[in-house]
Order: structure tokens, then sequence, then C-alpha cells
């Protein structure tokens, strides 16, 4: 199912001059959010989140324009937020009993975060094993949470046969269309937050692919609503090498996914072996110029770190990932250097403390003495 | 007996049936073959492209996914139990 809209209508409504008296939620898109009332949107007030022009990352990779859009400041800390807005939002207005999500752990707090806002039951399935801290906050928002002793697939497939036995709206599987366009206001922000402009190349991470087709049919959009004159913009995705079917696919000169049984990485969020959008995110790749690249854990890890010592912002590794990428891209030209790029940073390093644990060695420690802390000071300053 | 089970988003192509338990002995892809001239052109031309399966339709046997056994040269037999499930995962 491919959810459609009236555009000529849209066109009348969703004007520069109108966005400019709305809230700086995801909602100030309404018209293209697949809602019949919402005035009854379950909101937790998601997106709009900041478009950070990363001069000191810029200046250090080498390139002069250089963007990241921190959805890590989304109300549970991804950039779920988003989809998962429109899917509960939709459950609610089709009276469903519960909601729930096969989940690698963003998406289970945005889930249950917006199922408490909702009064709503939420069940929540993940593959047992996962690290905790993605789990607590899901428990916290009073969500019922299953692990599956299996991986992420297989969690995937209990909760689709769940899904088919009750009468309950799983918002990445039974009422996905939704949830998908809820992703698609990540595309509409980067332009608005550009003076409606549209950025040379954009990397975006993948885990399902569906955020990158997300992004492809926001543009595409925007450009039938005359908001931008055209879209160019190669589109360009990141995996991790431990968990890369879509760009290996790629690479293969291929659309066929050939499904990771067993994923191996540290970005999690990412470790999705059989992705849904894989083919029709290999096709938008190919089609727009871009390229699709897979790093290392251990490129990824120095990425975050990276991020955090250049711009502040602390990533889960999935935001290591797509910066990791951008610096084996700078470093092969493959990126040059005057071009725009804006980069998806799409959830909070907090959620994943595991991946800075190897930090922990640069701790320095001191007597409670104040000679001995200039001491210190002095060898390490 | 094997059991085959379909998800919702296959029941359009089974006559709304949940379930069939059927007396096969042979692979996936002979499986396949005998449901399409069960529940006929509808089947076929949803699930089926050239004779083979579609990308965006899943088979497991007995929970594991064909892909990571032969493919559709997996073998299925008494006891066993098959779901047909659209390929949609991830968020």
């Amino acid at each position: 199912m491919k959810i459609a809209y009236d555009y000529e209508r849209v066109k009348e409504q969703l004007t520069p001059a109108a966005l400019a008296t709305r809230p700086k939620t995801l909602w100030r898109y309404a018209e293209l959010l697949p809602l019949d009332s919402p005035e009854r949107a379950v909101d937790l007030a998601p997106g709009f989140t900041p478009m950070k022009r990363a001069e000191n990352l810029g200046r250090l990779l080498g390139i002069r324009e250089l963007y990241l859009k921190d959805d890590t400041m989304n109300p549970t800390y991804s950039f779920k937020d988003r989809p998962t807005a429109v899917a509960v939002s939709k459950a609610v207005e089709w009276a469903l009993p519960a909601v729930g999500c096969a989940s690698t752990g963003n998406l289970a707090g945005a889930t249950a975060a917006a199922a408490a806002k909702a009064r709503l039951p939420c069940y929540i399935f993940i593959p047992a094993g996962l690290d905790e801290t993605k789990i607590f906050s899901a428990l916290a928002y009073g969500a019922k949470v299953i692990g599956v002793q299996g991986t992420y697939d297989d969690a995937n497939r209990i909760a689709n046969l769940v899904a088919d036995r009750y009468n309950w709206g799983l918002v990445n599987i039974n009422i996905r269309p939704f949830y998908l366009e809820g992703s698609k206001t990540l595309g509409f922000e980067t332009c608005e937050q550009l003076g409606w402009e549209t950025p040379d190349r954009v990397l975006i991470p993948m885990g399902s692919g569906a955020l990158l087709t997300a992004i492809q049919k926001s543009l595409e959009e925007l450009v039938t609503l005359g908001l931008i004159r055209t879209h160019s913009v190669r589109i360009c995705g990141s995996q991790p090498r431990g968990c890369a079917p879509i760009v290996s696919a790629f690479e293969r000169g291929e659309t066929r996914i050939e499904p990771v049984e067993a994923p191996e990485t540290i970005a999690e969020s990412l470790a999705i072996g059989d992705p849904a959008s894989g083919p029709e995110a290999v096709e938008i790749i190919r089609r727009t110029g871009g390229f699709a690249d897979a790093p290392l854990d251990g490129e990824i890890i120095e990425a975050q770190r990276l991020l955090a010592r250049t711009e502040g912002i602390l990533a889960e590794p999935a935001g290591g990932t797509v910066i990791a990428t951008l610096k084996r891209r700078l470093d092969d030209g493959t990126i040059g250097p005057d071009e725009r790029v804006v980069c998806y940073v799409t959830g909070n390093g907090l959620k994943a403390p595991h991946t800075f644990s190897g930090m922990l060695t640069e701790l320095i420690t001191v007597e409670a003495n104040f000679e001995e802390a200039l001491r210190v000071l002095e060898e390490v300053a | 007996m094997v059991r085959v089970l379909f998800s919702s988003a296959v029941r359009a192509s089974t006559n709304g049936e949940k379930e069939v338990e059927l007396p096969f002995a042979g692979t996936v892809a002979e499986l396949m073959q005998a449901l399409a001239e069960r529940y006929g052109a509808t089947f076929e031309s949803r699930l089926m492209e050239r004779g083979e399966l579609r990308r965006y339709i899943n088979v497991y046997v007995d929970d594991k996914d064909i892909r990571f056994l032969q493919g559709a040269q997996t073998r299925v037999g008494d006891g066993s139990t098959v779901l047909l499930m659209p390929a949609v995962s991830g968020g």
C-alpha cells in the first residue's frame, strides 16, 4: 500500500508563509501526513530538530559546507519518534486496542512513549540479549517487552504472527505504511532549514532502508508542491560492515538482497539482516547518483568520538556509521570539498554507552590534594 | 502432513484461508506449485513470478528462513510447518 495526497490542495495550504506560523514539530507538515484528525494526534512534540552547521568537523575532514541533522534531540532521543507519532496516532483514529513493534531498540522506546501518551497497552518484541540501556526506557514507559531468543529478524517474524492473531497496531508491521510517512518529515525539515534549498548530497544510516526511501519521497513531494525547484540530491546510504546487505547488493550491481543471517556489529540499531526496504533503497541510491558504504566497527566508534569532540554531539553507532562513511568518502575523493552535505544523526549515544566504555581508561584520578591535582594537570594539559 | 500457514497479507491469495494441511513431500518450490494449483491464478500471480517466489514473500520452514537453508530447494515433509509471510521488517 502506498499513500498519496491531493497535492493540488496541499499546495494551497502548505506554503512557507503558513509554515512560519506553525508549531516547531513535525505536525507543521500535517497536510502531508496521513491522519484524518490531526487535532487528535498523539503529540510528544517530535521533530523540527536542529540542523547544525558542523564547522569544526568539516574543517577537520576537509569539507566546507557540512550540516548535521541532529535527531538525537527528539523526545525519546532518536528519529523513531517521527514514524511512531504518525502510526500510533493512526492506531488511535482506528480505535485499535493496543500497539507495539518489533525493535532493535530505538523504536521500542519511541513506541512505548507514544503508547503511554495515548493510554494504550504496548507490546514490544526485541531480540533477547539487546543492550539493556535500550530496553529500560520502554519498560519505564509501561510497555510489555518480549525478548525473542534469536536475531531481530526472528523477533520481527514473531511480531508479524502476533499482529495476525490480535487486532493490534504493530507500527512497523501491519500499520507500516503510516509509520513510513512520519519519517518523511526529516526530509521536509532538511529543505526548510536550508531555506528551501537542497543539499548536494545526504548521508543516511540504513537498517531496513526505510528512512532512505522516506527521504527520497519527501524530496519528490516538495518538488511536486513547488517548495523546492528540483531534486538533484545524491542520496547515499551507510551500514556497518557487520550487517550490510543493502550495501552488498549495491556493490554487486543488483537490487536483490541477500540477507545476513547473524549480524555482528556494535551498531545494533542497524542490525537488520533482512531489510524490507532494501531493494527500493538500492534503486534510489543508484538513480540519484549516490553511493552505499559500510565502515568497520572500529571506524564507527572512532567517528562517534570525533563527532562528540568536534561538535558536542553524542551519537549512537548509527550516527558514527554515517560520519565514518563521510570521512572515508572524503578521503577517497567521492565527496568533493565544496559539496553541501547533510548527515543524519539519528540516535543519542547515551543509548549505547558501551560503545564509549573503552574511554574509561582515559579517566584521570588524583588524591584529594590541591598540589597533587596541579601536578597531574601540568602533566596532562 | 505439511501444515502451511498464511500471514494475513497473503490470505487475499488463498481465498481467506489462514492455513492448510496437505499430504506432501518435496521441495518448497514444488510445494508452491501445489499451492498455486490449489488456489489458482491469483495465488500464482501475486506470490510467484515465472514459477519462482516473488522477492517480497518470505518462506519459513519450521521457523527457519529458507534463504538460510537450501532456498526453494529446501525439503519439506511430514510434520513440517511452512509459513508464508510478506518481507516486512525493520524500522
